[in-house]
């Protein structure tokens, strides 16, 4: 390997695999013949070009990095150790100004562009970047040693969800890294439930493990941020006997760009963006926050939701407000909301055409949450498909007006709901109910989000259930905008 | 292939790097311990005379045996192993 490079004279940087350097080798010999003090750097082939008796062999791309090449042929003067001029491409003055040589490539064009370095091809600034040592990397290092399995490693030191990760090395953090701004050493907050302190570089690394790719990161960062918001009590939704976790719903621009699903089988598998980014904020809560099941996560059952769980909503309707819209984030922004939620319960109502019917549907599948008789306990999500939707919007119907009716119609006569009630222990104790006559599933102190998501064609929504302790006793949702 | 990966800790950092040891068993009382041969010559000889002692003193005794030294031990073995017993004793012989 090289390491050092020349303090004067011309170093040309070159590949075989470019039409431009193959042009100038006449070029090369003819300076080499000159006298000019001349070094060849070769990328691909120390043996190009054959008219240079002593190129060197930089397929480890050393001296390329280190001049900083984009294109090839490159010709650098070096004076005093530093830079003093570059030609990139062949063009025939620059070159003759450049080495005083005024004989040079008479019989060729008067110039044509060269092509990219291979220092810059795509992923190899990162590999430069760690090989020779112009990383920042703060977090500890672990070796792998041959023939162990990186990706086995990370199972055995705990990193795992349970799923294969993609192992976190310094190359991939500095990929994820160029999905923000932010600085690496920033702290976005301290995770719980250990409240350690997660640096952007912690919850890169744990991105790169979950596979999301650097446009992501962005919204993994802004779910993070969101989760530690104090009244989304993210130690409670972890440490719970309920089945809850974090569930991501990406509004704006940034959903689209990252390539994710709001349509046809949003709430399931097979979208990267989707999957991953929910994962990535798992991932951090488990490993920053030290958060794993059966220690600090006390679920009873848990739900396939705590791998992941995130989609984008569909927007784009007629009497449609997104949600982070209707959340006071300003409207072509970007934004994540964070809902404690369970799994997916479904609601199919083939028959209603009116909206009055089709929200009495709602209401009575939303009565079912936690318990048919806990009343005011539980927030929901409402997700809405396309085929529905229509329904209202077709009579004007915008997504306040069919949250207002859906609670109207889950009002239950209070005396059913008490407990013991119907022979059923479960229930309202007298204070809960107090004076009231009738109750709605859904008080000021819980709240019923409503989001519009799937596929074209369904006459199928879906809950998915709030968390028991909802509200200002536990969790409440958080919108955060996504800044890159 | 690469004779090593570094990869960047993904954890607060607060445990240690290297993957800890579990702590021994604090008493062999009611305990079974299992005995593994790894399929060398004169280890069952060690073993034999380990069961021996730990029987003496009440301690459940399995034995275990590799069906050769020369690789990793089959995965239902070490689910046996794992199921089977509190600790383990591995004669290496040699």
């Amino acid at each position: 390997m090289q390491t050092s490079l020349p303090d004067s004279g011309y170093a040309l940087i070159v590949k075989r695999d470019c039409p431009t350097c193959e042009l100038i080798v006449p070029v090369a010999a003819e300076l080499v013949t000159s006298g000019l003090p001349l070094h060849v750097y070769s990328q691909d082939d120390p043996g190009f070009p054959e008219s240079v008796s002593d190129v060197v062999d930089d397929r480890e791309l050393f001296a390329s990095w280190k001049f900083q090449v984009e294109t090839v042929p490159s010709l650098i003067r070096i004076e005093n150790g530093a830079e003093s001029a570059r030609a990139e491409g062949w063009h025939r003055g620059e070159w003759r100004a450049l080495t005083g040589v005024e004989s040079i490539g008479t019989d060729l064009p008067e110039q044509q562009p060269g092509c990219g370095s291979m220092s810059v091809d795509p992923g190899m600034v990162e590999e430069l970047m760690v090989r020779y040592g112009d990383s920042s990397a703060e977090a500890r290092p672990v070796t792998v040693t041959y023939p162990m399995d990186p990706v086995e490693a990370c199972f055995d030191r705990g990193w795992s969800d349970g799923l294969p990760v993609v192992p976190p090395t310094e190359v991939r953090l500095l990929r994820m890294l160029e999905g923000t701004s932010r600085k690496p050493n920033e702290v976005i907050g301290d995770i719980p439930p250990s409240m350690a302190p997660c640096t952007v570089e912690k919850a890169a690394l744990n991105a790169v493990m979950a596979g999301c790719k650097p446009e992501y990161f962005p919204i993994v960062l802004a779910a993070i941020e969101a989760v530690l918001e104090p009244e989304f009590s993210m130690h409670g939704v972890l440490c719970t006997t309920d089945f809850v976790g974090p569930w991501v719903i990406v509004n704006g621009p940034m959903a689209k760009r990252a390539g994710m699903n709001s349509g046809v089988n949003a709430l399931g598998q097979g979208n990267r963006a989707n999957a991953t980014i929910g994962r990535a904020l798992q991932l951090v809560i488990r490993n920053v926050g030290g958060g794993r099941p059966g220690e600090i996560d006390r679920s009873t059952l848990g739900q396939p939701g705590k791998y992941t769980a995130c989609f984008a909503e569909a927007e784009d309707a007629e009497n449609w407000t997104p949600l982070a819209t209707r959340r006071g984030v300003p409207q072509g922004k970007s934004a994540v909301t964070v809902f404690a939620g369970a799994g997916v319960q479904p609601i199919w109502d083939e028959r209603s055409r009116v909206p009055e019917s089709l929200a009495m549907s709602f209401a009575q599948a939303l009565c079912a949450i936690g318990h048919p008789k806990r009343f005011g306990f539980h927030d929901a999500m409402l997700v809405i498909s396309p085929d529905h939707q229509r329904i209202f919007s077709e009579h004007g119907w915008d997504p306040d007006r069919i949250r207002e009716a859906v609670i109207g119609y889950t009002a239950r006569p209070a005396a059913e709901l008490a407990r013991g009630a119907g022979g059923n222990a479960e229930g309202l104790l007298p204070a809960q109910i107090g004076d009231a006559e009738v109750i709605n599933k859904f008080s000021p102190t819980n709240q019923l989000l409503i989001v519009r998501a799937g596929g074209p064609a369904g006459l199928i929504s879906a809950i998915i259930s709030g968390w028991a302790a909802s509200g200002e006793r536990g969790s409440s949702p958080v919108t955060k905008e996504i800044s890159v | 292939m690469k004779a090593q990966t570094i990869l960047l800790d993904p954890t607060d950092e607060r445990g240690a790097d290297m993957r800890p040891r579990r702590d021994p068993l604090p008493s062999l009382e009611g305990k079974t311990v299992a005995l593994l041969d790894i399929a060398k010559a004169r280890g069952d000889v060690f073993l034999d005379r380990l069961e021996e002692r730990l029987s003496e003193q009440g301690v459940g005794v399995k034995r275990f045996m590799k069906p050769t030294n020369t690789r990793n031990s089959p995965a239902e073995l070490n689910q046996d192993l794992a199921a089977g017993a509190d600790a383990v004793v591995e004669a290496l012989s040699d």
